[in-house]
Protein backbone atom coordinates (compact mmCIF):
# COMPACT_ATOMS: atom_id res chain seq x y z
CA UNK A 1 0.00 0.00 0.00
CA UNK A 2 0.67 3.61 -0.18
CA UNK A 3 0.46 5.10 2.98
CA UNK A 4 1.28 9.35 3.26
CA UNK A 5 2.01 10.08 7.00
CA UNK A 6 2.18 13.93 7.89
CA UNK A 7 4.62 15.14 10.86
CA UNK A 8 7.93 13.08 11.71
CA UNK A 9 7.58 13.41 15.37
CA UNK A 10 8.13 10.37 17.47
CA UNK A 11 4.76 9.11 16.06
CA UNK A 12 5.57 9.96 12.38
CA UNK A 13 8.84 8.56 12.98
CA UNK A 14 8.16 4.74 14.81
CA UNK A 15 5.13 4.66 12.94
CA UNK A 16 6.72 5.24 9.50
CA UNK A 17 9.79 2.51 10.59
CA UNK A 18 6.64 -0.36 11.46
CA UNK A 19 5.34 -0.05 7.87
CA UNK A 20 8.35 0.15 5.94
CA UNK A 21 9.23 -3.14 7.53
CA UNK A 22 5.92 -4.75 6.71
CA UNK A 23 6.80 -3.63 3.08
CA UNK A 24 4.76 -0.82 2.30
CA UNK A 25 5.33 2.03 0.39
CA UNK A 26 6.00 5.35 2.53
CA UNK A 27 6.36 8.58 2.62
CA UNK A 28 6.62 11.35 5.61
CA UNK A 29 5.84 14.78 5.33
CA UNK A 30 8.17 17.28 7.65
CA UNK A 31 8.41 21.00 7.98
CA UNK A 32 11.33 20.97 9.76
CA UNK A 33 14.60 20.58 7.73
CA UNK A 34 16.13 19.42 10.26
CA UNK A 35 13.91 16.89 11.39
CA UNK A 36 13.75 15.80 7.88
CA UNK A 37 17.48 15.17 7.52
CA UNK A 38 17.83 12.78 10.31
CA UNK A 39 14.68 10.87 9.26
CA UNK A 40 16.29 10.61 6.25
CA UNK A 41 20.08 9.58 7.10
CA UNK A 42 18.06 6.77 9.73
CA UNK A 43 15.55 5.23 7.37
CA UNK A 44 16.44 6.59 3.62
CA UNK A 45 14.95 9.24 1.17
CA UNK A 46 11.59 8.60 2.64
CA UNK A 47 10.82 12.46 4.35
CA UNK A 48 10.11 15.23 2.00
CA UNK A 49 10.52 18.93 3.58
CA UNK A 50 7.27 20.67 3.27
CA UNK A 51 3.51 21.54 4.24
CA UNK A 52 1.42 18.38 4.51
CA UNK A 53 -1.61 20.61 4.92
CA UNK A 54 -0.84 22.41 1.24
CA UNK A 55 -2.47 20.74 -1.75
CA UNK A 56 0.44 21.70 -3.91
CA UNK A 57 2.66 19.62 -1.10
CA UNK A 58 0.24 16.80 -1.27
CA UNK A 59 0.08 16.49 -5.07
CA UNK A 60 3.85 16.40 -5.42
CA UNK A 61 3.94 13.35 -3.26
CA UNK A 62 1.28 11.50 -5.77
CA UNK A 63 -1.61 12.13 -2.99
CA UNK A 64 -4.27 10.99 -5.00
CA UNK A 65 -2.86 7.58 -5.71
CA UNK A 66 -2.30 7.40 -1.67
CA UNK A 67 -4.26 4.34 0.20
CA UNK A 68 -4.03 6.24 3.33
CA UNK A 69 -3.28 8.96 4.89
CA UNK A 70 -1.69 9.21 8.42
CA UNK A 71 -1.44 12.54 9.97
CA UNK A 72 0.01 12.48 13.51
CA UNK A 73 1.31 16.29 14.17
CA UNK A 74 0.97 17.13 17.85
CA UNK A 75 -1.65 19.97 16.75
CA UNK A 76 -5.52 19.04 16.12
CA UNK A 77 -6.23 21.50 13.62
CA UNK A 78 -3.44 20.54 11.48
CA UNK A 79 -4.06 16.95 11.43
CA UNK A 80 -7.55 17.84 10.71
CA UNK A 81 -7.02 19.54 7.72
CA UNK A 82 -4.43 17.47 6.82
CA UNK A 83 -7.07 14.71 6.56
CA UNK A 84 -9.56 16.89 4.85
CA UNK A 85 -7.51 17.93 1.88
CA UNK A 86 -6.45 14.64 1.15
CA UNK A 87 -10.12 13.66 1.12
CA UNK A 88 -12.06 16.38 -0.21
CA UNK A 89 -9.32 17.03 -3.03
CA UNK A 90 -7.38 13.83 -3.87
CA UNK A 91 -9.86 11.13 -2.99
CA UNK A 92 -8.10 9.31 -0.61
CA UNK A 93 -9.89 6.44 0.72
CA UNK A 94 -8.56 6.12 4.74
CA UNK A 95 -7.74 8.97 6.78
CA UNK A 96 -6.70 8.28 10.16
CA UNK A 97 -5.86 11.27 12.38
CA UNK A 98 -3.89 11.78 16.12
CA UNK A 99 -5.76 13.49 18.33
CA UNK A 100 -4.81 14.99 21.88
CA UNK A 101 -8.45 16.92 22.87
CA UNK A 102 -10.92 13.92 23.63
CA UNK A 103 -13.43 16.07 22.64
CA UNK A 104 -12.52 15.90 19.11
CA UNK A 105 -13.35 12.60 18.34
CA UNK A 106 -16.60 13.42 17.52
CA UNK A 107 -15.93 16.50 15.69
CA UNK A 108 -13.53 14.90 13.43
CA UNK A 109 -15.88 11.85 12.57
CA UNK A 110 -18.78 14.48 11.92
CA UNK A 111 -16.25 16.59 9.73
CA UNK A 112 -15.13 13.72 7.41
CA UNK A 113 -12.18 11.99 9.23
CA UNK A 114 -12.46 8.00 9.51
CA UNK A 115 -10.50 7.24 12.18
CA UNK A 116 -8.77 8.72 15.29
CA UNK A 117 -6.66 7.81 17.66
CA UNK A 118 -6.59 9.67 20.98
CA UNK A 119 -3.59 9.34 22.50
CA UNK A 120 -4.96 10.80 25.75
CA UNK A 121 -7.84 9.10 26.15
CA UNK A 122 -5.71 5.68 25.54
CA UNK A 123 -3.37 6.66 28.38
CA UNK A 124 -6.47 7.67 30.34
CA UNK A 125 -8.25 4.23 29.98
CA UNK A 126 -4.82 2.39 31.12
CA UNK A 127 -4.44 4.56 34.35
CA UNK A 128 -8.02 3.94 35.00
CA UNK A 129 -7.80 0.10 34.27
CA UNK A 130 -5.19 -0.10 36.91
CA UNK A 131 -6.78 1.68 39.34
CA UNK A 132 -9.51 -0.11 41.62
CA UNK A 133 -11.39 3.21 42.13
CA UNK A 134 -12.92 3.68 38.75
CA UNK A 135 -15.49 0.90 38.00
CA UNK A 136 -15.80 1.19 34.46
CA UNK A 137 -13.38 0.95 31.60
CA UNK A 138 -13.56 1.59 28.11
CA UNK A 139 -11.65 -1.47 26.60
CA UNK A 140 -12.69 -0.96 23.00
CA UNK A 141 -15.15 1.43 20.96
CA UNK A 142 -16.93 0.26 17.91
CA UNK A 143 -17.85 3.26 16.60
CA UNK A 144 -18.90 2.39 13.31
CA UNK A 145 -21.56 0.14 14.59
CA UNK A 146 -22.73 2.44 17.88
CA UNK A 147 -21.54 0.20 20.61
CA UNK A 148 -18.86 -0.22 22.74
CA UNK A 149 -17.23 -3.30 24.98
CA UNK A 150 -16.48 -2.17 28.18
CA UNK A 151 -14.74 -3.67 31.74
CA UNK A 152 -16.66 -3.28 34.86
CA UNK A 153 -15.47 -3.81 38.20
CA UNK A 154 -17.86 -4.95 41.00
CA UNK A 155 -16.56 -3.35 44.16
CA UNK A 156 -17.59 -4.29 47.81
CA UNK A 157 -20.46 -2.41 48.31
CA UNK A 158 -22.25 -2.78 44.81
CA UNK A 159 -25.59 -3.74 45.44
CA UNK A 160 -25.44 -5.75 42.83
CA UNK A 161 -23.50 -8.01 44.70
CA UNK A 162 -25.93 -11.38 45.34
CA UNK A 163 -27.97 -10.93 42.88
CA UNK A 164 -28.82 -12.62 39.58
CA UNK A 165 -28.03 -11.62 36.28
CA UNK A 166 -31.76 -11.74 35.27
CA UNK A 167 -32.43 -9.51 38.33
CA UNK A 168 -30.43 -6.70 37.71
CA UNK A 169 -32.08 -3.54 35.99
CA UNK A 170 -29.98 -3.82 32.82
CA UNK A 171 -30.57 -1.25 30.09
CA UNK A 172 -31.98 -2.33 26.50
CA UNK A 173 -28.80 -3.11 24.09
CA UNK A 174 -26.53 -4.50 27.00
CA UNK A 175 -25.43 -7.45 27.63
CA UNK A 176 -22.86 -9.21 30.05
CA UNK A 177 -20.46 -11.17 27.84
CA UNK A 178 -17.52 -12.20 30.00
CA UNK A 179 -17.49 -12.52 33.76
CA UNK A 180 -13.55 -12.88 35.13
CA UNK A 181 -13.14 -13.70 38.59
CA UNK A 182 -9.88 -14.76 40.42
CA UNK A 183 -10.91 -17.75 42.06
CA UNK A 184 -12.48 -19.85 38.60
CA UNK A 185 -11.83 -19.72 34.84
CA UNK A 186 -13.69 -16.69 33.01
CA UNK A 187 -17.16 -17.90 32.27
CA UNK A 188 -19.96 -16.45 29.67
CA UNK A 189 -22.50 -15.91 32.46
CA UNK A 190 -26.21 -16.58 31.96
CA UNK A 191 -29.64 -15.63 33.41
CA UNK A 192 -28.79 -17.48 36.77
CA UNK A 193 -25.24 -16.04 36.89
CA UNK A 194 -24.67 -15.02 40.27
CA UNK A 195 -23.03 -11.46 40.97
CA UNK A 196 -19.61 -11.71 42.97
CA UNK A 197 -17.63 -9.24 44.90
CA UNK A 198 -14.40 -9.17 42.89
CA UNK A 199 -15.89 -10.13 39.22
CA UNK A 200 -14.75 -8.11 36.36
CA UNK A 201 -17.80 -7.94 34.04
CA UNK A 202 -17.43 -7.45 30.09
CA UNK A 203 -20.25 -5.96 28.42
CA UNK A 204 -21.34 -4.57 25.42
CA UNK A 205 -23.06 -1.79 25.31
CA UNK A 206 -23.79 1.52 23.82
CA UNK A 207 -22.03 4.81 24.74
CA UNK A 208 -25.79 6.51 25.68
CA UNK A 209 -26.54 3.09 28.24
CA UNK A 210 -23.51 2.90 29.70
CA UNK A 211 -24.11 4.68 33.10
CA UNK A 212 -27.20 2.67 32.94
CA UNK A 213 -24.93 -0.19 33.02
CA UNK A 214 -22.69 1.00 35.50
CA UNK A 215 -25.02 1.93 38.08
CA UNK A 216 -27.09 -1.84 37.12
CA UNK A 217 -23.82 -3.26 37.93
CA UNK A 218 -21.58 -1.36 40.56
CA UNK A 219 -23.86 1.23 41.99
CA UNK A 220 -24.68 1.47 45.99
CA UNK B 1 -26.95 40.38 16.20
CA UNK B 2 -24.85 38.26 18.85
CA UNK B 3 -21.70 37.79 17.18
CA UNK B 4 -18.50 35.51 18.46
CA UNK B 5 -15.15 36.24 17.54
CA UNK B 6 -12.15 33.99 17.81
CA UNK B 7 -8.47 36.18 17.48
CA UNK B 8 -8.08 39.28 19.35
CA UNK B 9 -4.71 40.62 16.98
CA UNK B 10 -5.58 43.95 14.77
CA UNK B 11 -7.62 42.44 12.44
CA UNK B 12 -10.23 41.28 15.49
CA UNK B 13 -9.70 43.79 17.60
CA UNK B 14 -10.72 46.31 14.88
CA UNK B 15 -13.84 44.01 13.76
CA UNK B 16 -14.89 43.64 17.57
CA UNK B 17 -14.58 47.60 17.90
CA UNK B 18 -16.96 48.67 14.73
CA UNK B 19 -19.62 45.42 15.39
CA UNK B 20 -19.82 47.17 18.98
CA UNK B 21 -20.11 50.49 17.63
CA UNK B 22 -22.87 49.54 15.50
CA UNK B 23 -24.43 48.15 18.73
CA UNK B 24 -24.31 44.28 18.18
CA UNK B 25 -23.63 42.29 21.06
CA UNK B 26 -19.97 40.95 21.18
CA UNK B 27 -17.77 38.36 22.88
CA UNK B 28 -14.10 37.90 21.43
CA UNK B 29 -11.92 35.27 22.81
CA UNK B 30 -7.96 34.97 22.51
CA UNK B 31 -5.56 32.31 24.36
CA UNK B 32 -3.69 35.71 25.64
CA UNK B 33 -5.00 38.13 27.75
CA UNK B 34 -2.13 40.57 26.42
CA UNK B 35 -4.30 41.09 23.15
CA UNK B 36 -7.31 42.60 24.86
CA UNK B 37 -5.21 45.82 25.37
CA UNK B 38 -6.02 46.25 21.22
CA UNK B 39 -9.75 46.42 21.79
CA UNK B 40 -10.37 50.07 21.83
CA UNK B 41 -11.35 52.10 25.44
CA UNK B 42 -14.75 51.86 24.08
CA UNK B 43 -15.51 48.34 23.78
CA UNK B 44 -18.63 47.33 25.58
CA UNK B 45 -18.81 43.58 24.65
CA UNK B 46 -17.22 40.22 26.44
CA UNK B 47 -13.26 39.58 26.06
CA UNK B 48 -13.09 35.73 26.85
CA UNK B 49 -9.76 34.18 27.81
CA UNK B 50 -9.37 30.51 25.87
CA UNK B 51 -8.49 28.23 22.78
CA UNK B 52 -12.12 28.73 20.77
CA UNK B 53 -10.74 24.87 19.24
CA UNK B 54 -12.07 24.21 22.78
CA UNK B 55 -16.06 23.25 22.67
CA UNK B 56 -16.52 24.25 26.32
CA UNK B 57 -14.62 27.79 25.85
CA UNK B 58 -17.18 27.97 22.93
CA UNK B 59 -19.38 27.23 25.17
CA UNK B 60 -18.64 29.71 27.39
CA UNK B 61 -18.28 32.29 24.82
CA UNK B 62 -21.97 31.88 24.09
CA UNK B 63 -21.51 30.39 20.55
CA UNK B 64 -24.98 28.15 21.26
CA UNK B 65 -27.01 31.47 20.74
CA UNK B 66 -25.08 33.48 18.32
CA UNK B 67 -26.15 34.52 14.82
CA UNK B 68 -22.00 34.55 13.59
CA UNK B 69 -18.58 33.41 14.62
CA UNK B 70 -15.59 34.98 12.53
CA UNK B 71 -12.32 33.64 13.01
CA UNK B 72 -9.49 36.08 13.00
CA UNK B 73 -6.41 34.05 14.14
CA UNK B 74 -2.99 33.49 12.70
CA UNK B 75 -3.75 29.95 12.32
CA UNK B 76 -5.24 29.08 9.01
CA UNK B 77 -5.85 25.28 10.40
CA UNK B 78 -7.17 26.95 13.95
CA UNK B 79 -9.37 29.21 11.39
CA UNK B 80 -10.50 26.44 9.70
CA UNK B 81 -11.55 24.03 12.31
CA UNK B 82 -13.36 26.28 14.33
CA UNK B 83 -15.03 27.39 11.51
CA UNK B 84 -15.80 24.33 11.16
CA UNK B 85 -17.21 23.75 14.48
CA UNK B 86 -19.21 26.86 14.75
CA UNK B 87 -20.75 25.87 11.58
CA UNK B 88 -21.41 21.89 11.66
CA UNK B 89 -21.66 21.04 15.74
CA UNK B 90 -23.53 24.68 16.79
CA UNK B 91 -25.09 25.44 13.71
CA UNK B 92 -23.80 28.95 13.98
CA UNK B 93 -25.92 30.57 10.46
CA UNK B 94 -23.29 32.91 9.70
CA UNK B 95 -19.37 31.65 9.71
CA UNK B 96 -16.43 33.58 8.27
CA UNK B 97 -13.32 32.58 8.06
CA UNK B 98 -9.91 34.13 7.39
CA UNK B 99 -7.75 32.03 5.85
CA UNK B 100 -4.32 33.50 4.01
CA UNK B 101 -3.59 30.20 1.80
CA UNK B 102 -5.06 31.05 -1.32
CA UNK B 103 -5.33 26.99 -2.06
CA UNK B 104 -7.10 25.97 1.83
CA UNK B 105 -9.35 29.13 1.14
CA UNK B 106 -10.56 27.62 -2.18
CA UNK B 107 -10.91 24.12 -0.90
CA UNK B 108 -12.90 25.19 1.88
CA UNK B 109 -15.30 27.66 0.13
CA UNK B 110 -15.99 24.48 -2.52
CA UNK B 111 -17.24 23.25 1.15
CA UNK B 112 -19.13 25.54 2.40
CA UNK B 113 -17.01 27.56 4.43
CA UNK B 114 -17.17 31.22 3.80
CA UNK B 115 -13.89 32.09 4.06
CA UNK B 116 -11.92 35.18 2.84
CA UNK B 117 -8.10 34.88 1.96
CA UNK B 118 -6.19 38.05 2.80
CA UNK B 119 -3.16 36.94 0.41
CA UNK B 120 -5.61 37.42 -2.24
CA UNK B 121 -7.02 40.39 -1.97
CA UNK B 122 -4.18 42.16 -1.02
CA UNK B 123 -2.33 41.04 -3.90
CA UNK B 124 -4.63 42.04 -6.39
CA UNK B 125 -5.25 45.85 -4.50
CA UNK B 126 -1.13 45.91 -4.66
CA UNK B 127 -1.45 45.34 -8.45
CA UNK B 128 -3.98 47.65 -9.46
CA UNK B 129 -1.71 50.81 -7.31
CA UNK B 130 1.25 49.34 -9.01
CA UNK B 131 -0.13 49.51 -12.73
CA UNK B 132 -2.69 52.59 -12.35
Amino acid sequence: MYIIIIGGGRVGYYLTKALLSEGHEVVIIEKDAGVCKIINDELGGVCIRGDGCEAATLAEQGTSRADILIAVTGDDEDNLVACQVAKYRFNVARTIARIRNPQNEIVFRKLGIDITVDSTNVILEHIKGELPTYPLTHLKDLGEVGLEIVEVRILPDSKAVGKKVKELPLPPGSRLSLIIHQSQKPHIPSADTTIRDGDRIIAITTPEQEETLRTALSGT
Amino acid sequence: MKVVIMGCGRVGARLAGLLDGDGHSVTILDTDTYSFRRLPPTFKGNALVGNGLDQEVLKRSGIEGADAFVATTQGDNRNIMASQIAKNIFNVPKVVSRIYDPLRQELYSTMGIEAISPTTIFAQILRERVES
